[in-house]
């Protein structure tokens, strides 16, 4: 069937809208990589508009020779895979469990779970069993509270309410396969792209984030390279002019140092999230479609 | 912002399990089901830890806590903290900074992204459509140090590239992290990183209209625009409500540690808001203030609560749509 000439120029104008749109989103981030691998002077003069402009990896050689940022990225990859070894095994064992229709108060857990999504106690408190704990000043102020998404838990749930039948578990019972049994040899085989999902998820949350670790977290050594990545811009941000005191020139010679790398650093910090969430994207429309279900 | 929809929606609406399959919850009922209760035990141990500890703390904010005594050791002092709150010459400008901080959000990011999964909808060129899409999810991956990173040295007075462009056009140089224009700035920055993937709920609600329903409009007629209107709207309406009251109830929680990150002394009048004013009399003062820090905290969780259900009686009295 044709198109009229009026659908016709309905589709003209949003493709046109929408390829304004991706490429308003793209240019930042093309223009923080190409700045990352520019000279310093072509940045400052405002020569970089889109490719890099002196080509070079200076910036990257930095890093990899100023010892805090290794360490800030080796915390990173720590907090990352610890959040989502940790996180991903809360998620599937309470998203399972919650999954079984048989599990008596089932409802009643379920609501024991989701309670706190709605009245939050906020940063104060939470700090407070932080202490409490013992946990300031160790990774586990950073992997700990958080471990676990209510959301993430609901989305497993009912993953598990769909490609586990009633029926398989009925059959395992027949030959004899207790509960854990069942979670270990047929369930789990069965969830390896949630496991997936999960994973990432947990990974990227920890990857980009900083808060904890700057309320937790006062030694620098245990510092993620997101918290090292604020420092870096915050002190590139002050004047060192409008300083007084005894250090200036130390001041300065730290904010040029920040002022080469910070773009390099920047897509550091960016980069491993943009790599794998590709990956899952199609579980992330999965996960939006199980939501809106009833 | 979208992220509560799914459990809350899910899991009110469900119907009760079939009765087949059920154990009783007798004693023998839940003894048969101890391995159950086994894998649910660390995710249990956690939630009460990390989710209900902090609730149990919450008490502080009608106490003098103090360290020495502990929680549960410090005097009752009722309401004081709320009210000395109520009563601080702060008040008044910080819960202004927060409500149209979020009023503001809300008009600008609620509606765009449901246009963008119309628009998207619309494109048969299916590479394309993956295109765009993978490319305005990306913003929503990173994270908000690097976001605000981006925002300081792109739009920096001083060498970034967005004034440089205005210069060239002729214009002024623009500060867009002074009081004049930090709202803008932090909007439309959480436009550029949410608004693709905000799309992702309706498009998923989108695609289950049937192909031959727009066909047959076709047949009888419709332009895009009129099959828009009557096919699409219609279809992702009661996602459209559920994501609204869920709005309506975060309308005192703007993004804290966005907010955070882009504030500085000089912006402080405009871009203080509830979040950030109780981390700061909690952490920043000479003093450390928890029992206020608190219930400043408590205060917009009770509102936001109040709000949520407000919006879903509402939704229920007007649309017949409602979460609970």
């Amino acid at each position: 069937m044709k198109e009229t000439a009026g659908d016709r120029a309905v589709h003209t104008v949003t493709i046109a809208i929408l390829a304004f749109f991706s490429l308003s989103v793209a240019y930042p981030l093309i223009y923080v990589l190409s700045s990352s691998f520019s000279s310093a002077d072509a940045i400052n003069s405002g020569a970089v508009r889109l490719l890099p402009v002196d080509a070079n990896v200076d910036a990257y050689q930095t890093i990899l020779d100023s010892s805090f940022l290794m360490v800030g990225l080796r915390n990173s990859i720590l907090y990352a895979v610890g959040g989502a070894l940790l996180g991903t095994a809360l998620t599937l064992l309470a998203g399972y469990a919650l999954s079984r229709a048989d599990l008596p108060f089932r409802r009643f857990l379920t609501f024991f779970f989701l309670i706190p999504t709605l009245l939050t106690a906020g940063i104060i408190p939470t700090y407070m069993v932080v202490r409490q704990l013992g946990l300031l000043d160790t990774p586990w102020a950073v992997i700990l509270p958080g471990a676990m998404s209510v959301f993430n838990m609901i989305i497993t749930r009912t993953f598990y309410q769909i490609t586990v039948p009633r029926e398989l578990l009925e059959a395992a019972r027949m030959d004899g396969a207790n509960d854990l049994q069942f979670f270990v040899r047929m369930a789990l085989p069965l969830s390896k792209s949630i496991i997936a999902v999960n994973m990432l998820f947990y990974g990227i949350a920890q990857w980009n984030g900083w808060f904890n670790a700057f309320l937790y977290l006062s030694d620098p050594a245990l510092h993620p390279l997101q918290l090292v990545l604020r420092e870096i811009l915050a002190q590139s941000s002050v004047d060192p002019s409008q300083l007084g005191g005894g250090d200036v020139t130390e001041i300065i010679r730290r904010k040029e140092l920040f002022d080469r790398l910070k773009y390099a650093v920047i897509v550091v910090a960016m980069i491993p999230p943009l790599l794998v969430y590709p990956l899952v994207q199609r579980h992330f429309v999965k996960g939006a479609l199980i939501g809106s279900l009833k | 912002m979208t992220t509560t929809s799914g459990p809350a929606r899910s899991e009110l609406s469900q119907p009760l399990s079939p009765a087949r399959m059920r154990r009783k919850a007798s004693w023998a009922g839940i003894r048969r089901s101890w391995q159950l209760y086994l894998l649910l035990l660390p995710p249990f141990a956690y939630a009460v830890t990390f989710l209900y500890g902090p609730l149990f703390g919450l008490q502080i904010a009608f106490k003098d806590f103090s360290v020495v005594r502990g929680i549960l050791g410090s005097p009752w002092v009722g309401f004081d903290h709320v009210v000395r709150f109520l009563q601080s010459y702060e008040f008044w400008n910080v819960l202004k900074n927060t409500v149209l901080l979020s009023a503001y959000e809300l008009l600008a990011l609620f509606p765009l992204p449901i246009v963008l999964a119309l628009m998207l909808n619309t494109v048969r060129w299916r590479r394309y459509r993956k295109a765009v899409q993978l490319i305005t999810y990306a913003p929503h991956f990173i994270s908000t140090v690097v976001v605000v990173g981006i925002i300081i040295m792109l739009f920096s007075t001083t060498g970034g590239v967005v004034n440089d462009l205005i210069e060239l056009a002729g214009g002024q140089r623009i500060d867009f992290l002074a009081t004049g224009t930090w709202r803008h700035t932090y909007v439309w920055s959480g436009a550029w990183q949410t608004l693709g993937f905000s799309a992702i709920i309706y498009l998923a609600a989108l695609s289950s209209v049937d192909p031959e329903l727009y066909e047959a409009a076709r047949v009888d007629g419709a332009g895009v625009l009129r099959r828009i209107w009557y096919i699409d709207i219609p279809t992702i309406m009661p996602v459209m409500v559920t994501l609204l009251i869920l709005n309506m109830g975060s309308v005192l929680s703007v993004g804290f540690e966005k907010v955070l990150l882009m504030q500085n002394p000089l912006n402080l009048s405009v871009s203080e808001v509830i979040d950030t004013y109780a981390y700061r009399v909690a952490f920043m003062s000479s003093i450390p203030q928890f029992s206020y820090a608190s219930a400043v905290g408590l205060f917009k969780s009770v509102i936001g609560l109040g709000m949520l259900l407000l919006a879903n009686w509402l939704a229920r009295r007007v649309a017949k749509e409602s979460l609970f």
